[in-house]
């Protein structure tokens, strides 16, 4: 079975989601369980540091794509940090840099939400 | 590479449960790998491989963890192809829409994106229906 991780913390205001393993249709609820959880404390703030997923499919992808407006509506967003290149190829080719903010440090993804307040 | 013209075949037989999607992508790596192909391509075949298997979980069988999928791969001399054959519903691609990232984030969608990136991976994407009652897709990446 793929090994797969997530766990949340806080960073001056902001929810982060470390993702560990990968990330596929088998693993995908448990993301979703994560951002409901965000979602019914009021956390819209939220940074998703990619830097040990190793593997992503569009079942994981598409988890973003679900919650990024529930996100944005209450003046939150989701932002991305540490993604590896094989795996921003995938948002890539789907098209996400359009309509997703990509960072290479956590920092620079806190420094953007904290630009907002 | 195979540089003789012999063909390597290699077969995998798996139920429709998404918990097996590793064990699909263990085996896709290890016989593209034993084909000669670049990191990159095995990398864009085992991701394809996976979106396809997890649409006839999804789809063709409803998540009905008791459907079979046979998944089988040919290295040839200038190509690896995989087929990916279930019993299930009949699906047909061409009623799937482009997806557009902008509308599936309104609509808070979380699938649509799987064949649009099978097609963007591969170089051949194919569906058929095959005798039996058998639904075939066949995905192809040239050396």
């Amino acid at each position: 079975m793929a090994e797969f991780n997530v766990a949340t913390r806080v960073q001056g205001g902001v929810k982060i989601i470390d993702l560990k393993g990968y990330l596929d249709a088998h693993t995908a609820p448990d993301l979703e369980k994560t951002f409901n959880r965000l979602i019914e404390e009021k956390n819209y703030k939220v940074i998703v540091n990619f830097e040990e997923l190793k593997y992503i499919s569009s079942a994981g992808l598409g988890v973003f794509m679900a919650y990024i407006e529930t996100m944005r509506e209450n003046s939150g967003d989701i932002k991305f940090a540490k993604m590896k290149d094989d795996i921003y190829n995938i948002f890539d080719l789907l098209g996400f840099p359009v309509l997703y903010e990509f960072f290479k440090e956590e920092k620079d993804a806190l420094e953007k939400f904290n630009l907002k307040l | 590479m195979n540089t003789e013209n012999k063909i390597l075949q290699d077969k995998l037989v798996i139920k429709s449960k998404t918990d097996n999607l590793s064990k699909v992508r263990e085996f896709i790596t290890s016989l593209a790998q034993n084909c000669g192909l670049k990191n990159q391509d095995i990398q864009k075949i085992v991701l394809a491989v996976d979106e396809a298997c997890t649409n006839v979980i999804k789809h063709a069988y409803n998540y009905s963890p008791e459907g079979e999928i046979i998944i089988q791969t040919k290295c040839l001399s200038d190509k690896f192809i995989v087929s990916i054959t279930d019993k299930g519903n009949h699906f047909d691609p061409n009623l799937v829409p482009e997806p557009n990232l902008q509308l599936f984030q309104k609509e808070k969608k979380k699938g649509g994106l799987g064949i649009f990136l099978m097609r963007k991976l591969m170089d051949e994407v194919y569906y058929r229906n095959i005798s039996n009652e058998q639904n075939q897709v066949e995905l192809v990446k040239y050396f």
